[in-house]
């Protein structure tokens, strides 16, 4: 194929039977044909359907991203592929987890762009904060540039959540 | 009371018992495999089971090249046992081989026992990890209760759709442990539903473009042989209806005839002059069945570069790959392929005659290239001759071939030629060496009646020789006609025009006497040193009754040709020594070799 196109950026959700190894032939397939993975979590949704939903950003020119999402199909176990870009609008949300250490006028500062950003401290000491924040993943990435100067420590982020708007299931 | 009620429950029965059971229920006869530790239940159980046959291998990738042989000569799954970690591991060839030409197996693997899994034991290895990118799907059974049903779904997965190998990894303790069976038909799987059905619309829409062609041509691909007889006799019915030209990829050889008139041979890199040429100046491509793979497609951006793409597949991940496609059917080749021949007669479509009078006549402008014409020679054996003896002195019987892979293989494509699909057995998208002999057992194994021929080389038989022993064992006379010129001659070819004719490693001036080697092993060994020998040598093996080796020694320099240079496109074809002498490979180029 030819791609010249221009680089994009998908969602993709993936329904799939939740067996041993599932995740690994989602994760190997994209291993293996040289596919890019930015993000992805996964965890089970209905335990008596034994299903898990596994959300992967990707990215790609539109050739790759439609090779990626025939890919990501043609595994026996998957139920549904659906992406969240370009097949119906999707919210998508990510949270993570954000330690910030120092004193003074520093930790002042974390804590005032942390209130504007709506992010939580959920863990205090004298000389640092935990930060719980929500967003969409640009969020996130603008909170964590303005910590790093005020004493960013550590990041754990849990890769992007997303669902489609209105009444419909994906 | 309900009659129903008063029936027993069937009784539990060993893991190792329900493998043989649910075999026997999916039509299983014969079994290639080798046998070990973790599989010894299973050995038991087939100890008491007359109605399987097993095929003793003496290596594991031969049981899976044998059982390919044997699907894809019979058009059933083939069956394969093998043990745990070695066992396995040595397996991984043939299955990826099988993968990659949409070969459906099951393999059946032992595990060590569950208790034991994931502590580094004796032969354990992480068999459903080494396979998962190799098979279409594969599974590990830690529960008695779902092996019936796991083996159901294994067949069921390997056979349907885009057919392709699948592993079954069976753990020691689960073979002894007691459950209970089910039938095959109870089985409905919640995910997997290959859609089969072509759309109506879709399939009006390419027989309109077909119907409006001016230089149309059908590239046709192993998906239509896959498919089974009923879309092999479509598609004879619509090259019939339309008078367009047809090209077939390695891997559909003989599902349109060779001695048609519209058969323009086989495309691709070793393709001859008028296939390739059709292909890239064609305005309406009708692929059916086939995957643009890369040494069907040479450079890219001048793939067929004037030409509206119909792509028929049953596997969407194919549709724009490596191609972008204009028209793209997602369905089983026999129903899309009958619809489009009921549609051309439903709406009394007429190819444009006129259009492709012209057509035609460019088309035998490039036949009069004639491409695949070689040398004769007098003095020693040409690899052309050869073959095309082999195919005069075994014309009219039940010919299977198997081959192995390089110069040998190309040649038998280009030159035998292919009435009937399934006939041809060769390792097309992994091109694995070795795979013709042990594929040539499993051919014999369903055909015991026919003439089965390896057309080999002498670099790629010592890869799985020892299966000859096989044949020895269970009388398969197949036929190993091996094309001797002392080189890897494909590897040579390449560093004659790549790298300045250094032939590095590539020389088999140490090989065995195959001769010996095949009284060794309890075959019949035979040469041919000269051109005038040949037909005498030729007829012999086909009339022992027994396996024979025929080392025909050809030409060591023989280039095979003709060639579309890495990294060119199909109308830069090379037809000559001269020409590839002529040739400059770009950097580029190089690298796709």
């Amino acid at each position: 194929m030819n791609n010249n196109g221009k680089i994009e950026r998908h969602t993709i959700a993936v329904l799939i039977d939740n067996e041993a190894g599932a995740l690994a032939r989602v994760v190997g397939m994209f291993a293996g044909r040289g596919y890019n993975i930015e993000s992805l979590t996964v965890a089970e949704i209905d335990v008596s359907e034994h299903t898990s939903r596994i959300t992967v950003v990707t990215s790609g020119t539109p050739e790759v991203l439609e090779q990626i999402k025939a890919q990501i199909a043609r595994v026996v176990s998957v139920h549904k592929v659906v992406d969240w870009t370009i097949d119906k609008p999707g919210i998508e949300r990510e949270m993570a987890l954000i330690k910030v250490a120092g004193t003074g006028d520093k930790r002042v500062e974390a804590l005032r762009i942390a209130d504007s950003f709506r992010a939580r401290p959920v863990d205090t000491t004298h000389t640092s904060f935990v930060f719980e924040i929500t967003g969409a993943p640009s969020k996130l990435d603008s909170f964590i540039d303005l910590m790093r100067p005020l004493g960013l420590v550590e990041v754990s982020r849990t890769g992007v959540a997303a669902i489609s708007r209105g009444p419909e299931a994906m | 009371m309900d009659l129903e009620d008063q029936k027993p429950t069937p009784p539990e029965i060993t893991g190792a018992e329900i493998v043989i059971r649910a075999l026997k229920d999916q039509g299983v006869t014969h079994i290639f495999g080798y046998p070990g530790g973790s599989v010894l239940p299973i050995y038991d159980a087939l100890f008491a089971a007359n109605d399987i046959t097993h095929i003793l291998v003496r290596h594991e990738q031969g049981a899976v090249h044998a059982a390919e042989g044997y699907a894809r000569s019979t058009g059933k799954p083939g069956v394969v046992l093998v043990t745990s970690g070695p066992g396995a591991t040595n397996a991984v060839t043939g299955i990826a081989d099988a993968l990659l030409d949409s070969i459906p197996l099951v393999v059946l693997t032992g595990q060590v026992p569950t208790s034991l899994i994931g502590t580094d034991a004796f032969q354990e290895c992480d068999t459903v990890g080494i396979t998962r990118p190799c098979t279409k799907h594969n599974w590990l059974v830690k529960d008695v209760n779902l092996l019936a049903r796991t083996i159901h779904e294994g067949f069921q997965i390997a056979t349907t759709g885009r057919p392709g190998p699948v592993v079954i990894d069976i753990p020691k303790d689960i073979q002894f442990k007691k459950g209970r069976y089910v039938d095959p038909q109870r089985i409905a799987h919640r995910t997997y539903h290959p859609k089969t059905e072509p759309d109506e619309a879709t399939i009006e829409a390419a027989v309109a473009l077909m119907a409006g062609a001016k230089r149309p041509i059908f590239y046709v691909g192993g998906g239509v042989v896959n498919a089974g007889p009923e879309a092999v006799k479509s598609l004879r019915e619509l090259v019939a209806l339309t008078g367009f030209p047809v090209t077939a990829t390695l891997m559909a050889l003989g599902a349109y005839p060779a001695s048609s008139p519209n058969w323009l041979g086989m495309l691709g890199m070793h393709g001859t002059y008028e296939a390739n040429n059709t292909m890239h100046d064609c305005d309406v491509m009708v692929c059916l069945g086939a995957r643009f793979d890369d040494r069907v497609t040479g450079r890219l951006d001048a793939f067929a570069p004037h030409a509206k793409k119909i792509h028929l597949d049953i596997d969407a991940s194919q549709i724009n790959k490596n191609v972008h496609i204009d028209l793209a059917i997602v369905a089983d080749a026999a129903k899309a392929i009958s619809a489009m021949v009921r549609v051309w007669k439903e709406k009394k479509y007429q190819a444009d005659r006129h259009a492709l009078t012209d057509w035609w006549r460019q088309i035998e402008r490039w036949r009069e290239k004639r491409s695949l014409d070689f040398k004769p020679s007098k003095g020693t054996i040409k690899p052309q001759y050869a073959i095309d003896r082999l195919y005069e002195l075994s014309k009219g019987k039940d010919v299977y071939i198997t081959t192995e892979v390089g110069q040998h293989q190309m040649w038998a494509a280009q030159r035998f030629k292919f009435e009937e699909p399934n006939r041809l057995m060769t390792s097309g998208g992994l091109g694995t060496m070795g795979y013709g002999l042990p594929a040539a057992v499993g051919v014999q194994t369903a055909h015991p009646e026919s003439l089965v021929v390896d057309i080999a080389g002498e670099g790629s038989v010592q890869m799985t020789m020892q299966e000859i022993v096989t044949a020895v064992q269970y009388r398969l006379p197949i036929k190993i006609f091996i094309l001797n010129n002392n080189y890897l001659g494909m590897v040579r070819q390449w560093q004659q025009l790549l790298h300045g004719s250094r032939y590095s490693q590539t020389s088999t001036d140490t090989q065995p006497d195959f001769v010996k080697l095949a009284e060794a092993l309890g075959a019949v060994g035979l040469r041919a040193e000269k051109p005038e020998d040949l037909d005498e040598a030729i007829q012999t093996m086909i009339d022992t009754h027994a396996p024979v080796i025929l080392d025909v020694r050809v030409e060591k320099f023989e280039n095979c040709y003709p060639m579309i240079p890495s990294g060119a496109a199909h109308n830069e074809m090379i037809l000559t020594d001269a020409e590839e002498e002529a040739t400059e490979v770009s950097d580029a180029g190089k690298i796709l070799v």
